[in-house]
């Protein structure tokens, strides 16, 4: 395969996440929005936070807004991480490998792009937000289904699959990140319906709630909460199984011959640390630390896969 | 069809059969998922001069043209004739130049061409084939009644959509398909890869490696390119995955560079080698000819292959037929008046009203002028143009060109159309796909098809017989 096109997969499907990611993080915040009992838009600062663009969003914007920080992660072209320019650029990718794909994914990619381009033409209501949040996820499982239903597990599929994981793991490493400090048991005051709300967003962010419930029942706080988000290998956005997930499709991609050495060993030191450490320790070493370390872990392994598949040179 | 004598030909038979059972509000139905169709499955091509590169549609009609069996075997004769000749042209030119010696084509014409392309004299092209594509653009007056309009031996286009619009249809309207005995197309893009393969250099080792060369997505023709790709199941390169190492080309992979045997290339001879031809080029591959030249690599089409589509040289075609094959023509030219000919240019500038006329390098149908559908202005303002620079022009006499039907709202109306069949080359023999692309003209009484200039498309059938 061409570095140019497993560069370009990779970040065909990095971007696919991402719009999904985003579209979750809108909702969650929404959901709080309309279920808290005073008049701030204080969320919307964290959840902009979490998609990783209040920076891009304050130089645009003297204020935060309701209106402003959904409309900017929503269909902002001056912000890179909108669900609109994650679409068209995940499109762009995919019309690059358009010859790795099958032609079931990229009419799936090419649907969500024209039916996305008319539901963001233009400022979503109120109203209409829920429907276009759920388009969104629509459209983004749709391409999940045909990838998996239709694409041959050979290299092309790998670097599809590293796309999605790494993003997914930086996203919800992210999330927990921005929320750390609820988590902490300093701040445990449990039983407080504020607390409730708090980790309800964060399971809700990461789509967390049903598994969550199912595993603990109606217990469960927030110690539990970080364990499952980040060591339980069934949850399939906690970072342990997307660590699990890279590990695999680069064993995958160095099968044949020893390419991705080095991305390998980064993605195994990860996984080590993940495994080594019980949520309490993790605790104990500093939730924040443990997160910024994870980030820049999952950054390095993205330029080490870059550089190991020859992306650019 | 109902061409001039309003009589329906008998290949149409079964379709108007069909035709007069529908309901017209359901054929404007799909009409319109056929648009819905081509929209999603990406079959677009860019307009060139957007702020932001657009993406549009060639305007599809659902009304197939129909060939009968017959009629289409005269043709492909005709056809096989017209490039073998175009081959044996173009060896001869870079070669020994025999048919200037023999006194069949002024010296002139040749070494002062601007597509002549003096880097290839004295190459000998892998397997001897220097068209490995050729879309030839014909136009019908009557059954059986072709004329070549042009040679395109460079890189023609639109083959992606002969076999879109054969795959729309097919799921529009199945039951079309059990009715008539249609010959099939979609085999096109395996019996390219074959065909390609089977021209790969001495040196290539087992299955040949393919690469399809194309100038990026920002290209008019992108979606061609990956389709085309895609089909064969080969790589989708652009010149900077490429490298010249150790005498070879060779594409930059996840596992390193590898060799490439054989370079389907969609991007012109001007652009392929910065170190070679422009130097400006960012899309081609420094060194290229240099690998070519050593025989490490084949190009498709070979570089140079631009002088034998050049209107200038088209005028001589009959005389290029007959020198190599030694048979008459089996197709026809369309009469041409060479404007660098003192004679020729007087009748022209006495009949301007009543021709056609070409810029010699022209294409897309830009920089012509339609004498019987222009201005006296036009005119005017065209024959100063002529009186200034006459030997870059030719001129054609207005042919009476049958109609097909095309499906508007107001129902069936007839349009002009000209149709590419498109030709594959190999050291295995020639291979001619049954039917090709047919353009058509959408403004009542225009005879411009090019997609370009609000021209549209057509499924072509050749009936089984």
């Amino acid at each position: 395969m061409l570095g140019k096109t497993a560069n370009g997969l990779f970040w065909m499907y990095r971007y696919m996440e991402r719009a999904e990611n985003t579209a979750r993080l809108i909702e969650t915040g929404q959901r709080i929005a309309l279920t808290r009992l005073n008049q701030s838009d204080d969320e919307w600062a964290s959840v902009l936070q979490s998609a990783d663009c209040l920076h891009g969003y304050r130089a645009a914007h003297d204020e935060i807004s309701r209106d402003l920080a959904v409309d900017w992660m929503l269909r902002s072209k001056d912000n890179p991480s909108s669900v609109v320019a994650s679409v068209n650029a995940a499109r762009q990718n995919a019309r690059l490998v358009r010859t790795a794909i099958t032609g079931d994914v990229w009419e799936a990619v090419n649907s969500a792009y024209m039916a996305l381009k008319r539901t963001l033409a233009r400022k979503v209501t109120e109203r209409d937000l829920p429907s276009a949040l759920r388009l969104i996820r629509h459209h983004a499982a749709l391409v999940r289904g045909v990838t998996h239903g239709t694409m041959l597990r050979n290299d092309i599929y790998d670097f599809a699959r590293l796309g999605t994981f790494l993003e997914r793991a930086d996203n919800t490493a992210r999330i927990l990140d921005v929320k750390y400090y609820v988590l902490l048991p300093s701040a445990r005051s449990v039983g407080t319906s504020l607390d409730n709300v708090q980790w309800e967003s964060i399971l809700r962010s990461v789509s967390a709630k049903g598994g969550f419930r199912m595993e603990y029942g109606a217990g469960g706080g927030p110690r539990e909460i970080a364990a499952f988000l980040i060591l339980d290998k069934r949850m399939p956005r906690s970072l342990a199984f997307c660590a699990g997930k890279l590990r695999d499709n680069l064993d995958y991609l160095g099968s044949e011959e020893d390419a991705g050495v080095l991305s390998r060993e980064k993605v195994a030191s990860l996984e080590d640390r993940l495994k080594s450490k019980s949520i309490d320790e993790i605790f104990e070493y500093g939730l924040h630390e443990f997160l910024q370390t994870t980030l820049e872990d999952l950054s390095g392994i993205s330029r080490q896969i870059e550089q190991d598949f020859r992306f650019y040179a | 069809m109902w061409g001039r004598d309003a009589q329906l030909r008998a290949p149409y038979k079964n379709f108007f059969d069909w035709f007069d059972q529908e309901d017209p509000k359901r054929l404007r139905a799909k009409n319109r998922e056929a648009e819905e169709l081509f929209r999603l499955t990406g079959i677009t091509f860019n307009v060139y001069g957007r702020s932001e590169a657009e993406e549009r549609l060639i305007p599809f009609d659902i009304i197939p043209r129909i060939i009968s069996g017959s009629e289409w075997a005269k043709l492909s004769r005709g056809i096989e004739q017209r490039v073998r000749a175009i081959n044996a042209f173009l060896h001869d030119i870079y070669h020994t130049q025999e048919i200037v010696k023999a006194g069949r084509i002024p010296r002139e014409m040749i070494s002062q061409n601007e597509a002549f392309q003096p880097k290839m004299i004295g190459v000998d092209v892998p397997g001897g084939v220097y068209t490995h594509i050729v879309g030839i653009d014909l136009v019908c007056t009557g059954p059986g009644e072709f004329y070549v309009l042009e040679d395109n031996a460079r890189t023609p286009s639109g083959v992606s959509y002969m076999l879109e619009n054969r795959e729309t249809m097919l799921q529009m309207f199945p039951e079309l398909f059990s009715k008539n005995r249609v010959q099939p197309v979609q085999q096109y893009p395996i019996d390219l890869r074959r065909s390609l393969a089977a021209c790969a250099p001495a040196m290539a080792e087992g299955d040949p490696t393919v690469a399809v060369l194309t100038p990026g997505i920002y290209n008019s023709a992108y979606f061609e390119h990956a389709f085309l790709a895609d089909q064969m199941g080969v790589e989708l390169v652009e010149g900077h995955d490429l490298r010249v190492i150790d005498g070879r080309v060779a594409m930059r992979t996840t596992h390193g560079y590898q060799p490439i045997d054989v370079l389907y290339r969609r991007v012109d001879d001007d652009f392929l080698d910065p170190l070679n031809f422009n130097p400006e080029s960012q899309l081609g591959v420094p060194g290229i000819m240099d690998v070519y030249r050593a025989g490490g690599i084949t190009i498709a089409n070979a570089p140079g292959t631009g002088i034998s589509d050049d209107k200038a040289i088209y005028s001589y075609m009959p005389d290029i037929v007959e020198f190599y094959t030694g048979e008459r023509p089996l197709l026809q030219n369309v009469p041409t008046w060479r404007c660098s000919e003192p004679d020729a240019l007087a009748y022209v500038l006495d009949n301007l009203e009543e021709l056609v006329v070409k810029e010699v390098h022209g294409s897309g149908g830009y920089g012509m002028l339609i004498g019987p559908t222009s201005s006296k202005k036009e005119i005017s303002a065209f024959r100063k143009k002529l009186k200034a620079r006459p030997k870059n022009y030719i001129a054609q006499p207005t042919l009476s060109l049958s109609t097909v039907p095309i499906f508007a709202n107001s129902g069936l109306t007839p349009r002009h159309v000209d149709l590419r069949p498109y030709v594959l080359v190999s050291p295995d023999g020639i291979k001619i796909t049954p039917g090709g692309l047919t353009r058509v003209a959408l403004k009542k009484g225009s005879l411009v098809v090019n997609s370009s200039q609000g021209g549209g498309t057509k499924d072509t059938w050749v009936l089984e017989e």
